[in-house]
């Protein structure tokens, strides 16, 4: 098995160990989006008005919740600095663990988001881009938080830290994927925020990474 | 470049240009408030509350200005590094974050007279407020971490993640704006500037800038001494320690 | 009573928000520029003090193992 394959194996079987963060990402998913009704009230017109933001948004801070044990942990115990003396590059590395932290938050995520969606009063047409959006806009959002966590690594209460840092910079993917599950429930044409959704996503992939990569490499000297 | 690399060479610089720089920023100042409050125009539509604009507009220029010199200075600082590019990176954050809130307040009081409201989500206002978080972050790092290079380089990093993604999150900003505005909304700079008006703009601006490198050259030698007390402080921390060894 | 003086601060019925822009601006900028002053002033006065409490090697200490004159 190569060492991306091991790496991701291996961080997402520690993802839902305990004190992992995962099943903590997925439970704050639940009850952020389960809290909205008693804040606004259980009319389904502004529910559903609604719906598509309190997904993305929940779904967003959620995937804040398990980042600051992406490096961390391996940080702690020296095996970050193993990692890097691997010969595969440190940014193969970065990229790895952030495919194991899209396999084990944003994934479970996608999978609920249509029971959450029901408790929302989401329009049934929004349903399959609701799914698609989150599908191409997570990747994103796992690299940004990537940065926020290589720079903090080795920090006490990174966690506030990260979510400063990588707030703002979700904000693009947050309103093209809110964007094309609103256009498709109010009837516009989706293609223009999607493409708008891919390409944010592809670039703090590509950008992400190799922030992450040189953050790392700065906090391991 | 590396003529001024030298922080000695640098301290000598700063000394010579402070009383300069300072004393055209209290003079620019001064005629820029003479002509904001009282030389300059009322505007038909707005009143007297388009002098507001005379320190809201430069407040939100020197706040974009000032992030594209701690960009700036991060790069050089990341590839070469500079060593007087990270104290200036450093300095110059705390300078943008005031500019940017002084943009958020004069232009929530600038607002509430023109639309009725306190806050409203125009494009402009947003990404100043995205932009002061930028700010936010950028510091708040430098303060985590304990290591001064490291912190200088990893805030280098976020700066210029930062400055590459502020003309994406500008554009998904003013998209989400055009989006949910159908009306288009009085915007900050007034419907016209009147060309008297561009006389204390420009006077306000260029105080503005002045004030930027009077206060950055205090705080980037204000930087350098720091550090030079650091080394002093941890060598004389070493020899305690050496001569506490030696019987 | 009306008078010129007293207008230019009414600022047309706008003076809270026309004073408090200007007054923002006054007190950020200001507590800014004094801060970053201090800071200067502090730490340069801080760092003669120690050069002074440093010991001068080059000064106070003797060649050693030296022959001259011996």
């Amino acid at each position: 098995m190569s060492a991306f394959s091991t790496i991701v194996a291996r961080d997402v079987r520690l993802a839902w160990a305990q004190g992992g963060g995962a099943s903590f990402a997925l439970a704050f998913f639940v009850l952020t989006v389960m809290l909205f009704p008693f804040g606004v009230g259980p009319e389904a017109a502004i529910l559903s008005r609604i719906a598509p933001g309190i997904l993305w948004v929940a779904a967003l801070l959620a995937g804040l919740i398990s980042l600051d044990r992406l490096f961390a942990a391996d940080f702690e115990d020296g095996s970050l600095e193993g990692l890097a003396l691997l010969p595969e590059p440190l940014s193969v590395i970065v990229t790895a663990k952030c495919v194991a932290h899209w396999l084990s938050t944003a994934l479970p995520l996608l999978l609920i988001v249509p029971l959450l969606g029901t408790m929302m009063a989401l329009e049934p047409s929004a349903y399959p881009m609701l799914m698609l959006s989150l599908l191409i806009g997570t990747p994103g959002l796992s690299a940004i938080g990537a940065v926020g966590a290589a720079l903090t690594v080795g920090l006490r209460r990174a966690g506030v830290l990260i979510a400063l840092i990588v707030l703002p910079l979700n904000i693009p993917i947050l309103i093209f994927g809110v964007a094309s599950v609103g256009a498709v429930r109010d009837g516009f044409d989706p293609m223009t925020a999607l493409m708008l959704l891919g390409g944010s996503s592809l670039f703090a992939v590509v950008c992400g990474i190799w922030a992450a990569s040189a953050a790392l490499k700065i906090n391991l000297e | 470049m590396y003529k001024y690399a030298n922080p000695a060479e640098f301290q000598r610089l700063a000394a010579r240009l402070l009383p300069w720089v300072g004393g055209a920023t209290v003079i620019l100042f001064a005629l820029g408030l003479y002509y904001g409050l009282y030389a300059s125009p009322v505007d038909y539509q707005q009143g007297h509350t388009v002098r507001i604009m005379y320190v809201h507009v430069p407040a939100a220029w020197m706040a974009m200005f000032s992030y594209v010199v701690v960009a700036g200075a991060s790069a050089p600082s990341l590839i070469w590094t500079h060593p007087l590019a990270d104290v200036a990176a450093r300095a110059a954050a705390p300078i943008g974050a005031v500019f940017t809130a002084l943009a958020l307040i004069t232009g929530m009081l600038w607002g509430e007279p023109l639309w009725g409201t306190w806050w409203e989500w125009d494009a402009r206002m947003t990404s100043v407020l995205v932009l002061f978080f930028l700010y936010l972050g950028d510091i708040a790092l430098w303060d985590a971490i304990d290591n001064p290079a490291t912190a200088s380089r990893a805030a280098a990093i976020l700066a210029l993640v930062g400055v590459i993604n502020i003309p994406i999150i500008k554009f998904s900003v003013d998209w989400w704006n055009s989006l949910h505005q159908p009306a288009s909304v009085l915007r900050l700079d007034g419907p016209s500037i009147h060309g008297d008006m561009l006389i204390p703009l420009f006077i306000m601006f260029a105080a503005a800038k002045l004030y930027f490198i009077t206060v950055l050259l205090w705080r980037m030698r204000g930087e350098l001494t720091k550090a030079k007390i650091r080394a002093l402080e941890s060598a004389a921390r070493a020899r305690a320690e050496l001569s506490e060894e030696t019987p | 009573m009306t008078g010129p003086l007293s207008e230019f601060f009414a600022m047309g019925g706008y003076a809270f928000y026309v004073w408090a822009s200007y007054g923002a601006a006054a007190i950020a900028l200001g507590v800014l520029a004094y801060i970053s002053y201090r800071r200067d002033r502090v730490t340069a006065a801080r760092l003669e003090t120690l050069r002074q409490n440093a010991p001068h090697r080059r000064r106070a200490a003797t060649p050693q193992g030296s022959d001259h004159g011996a």
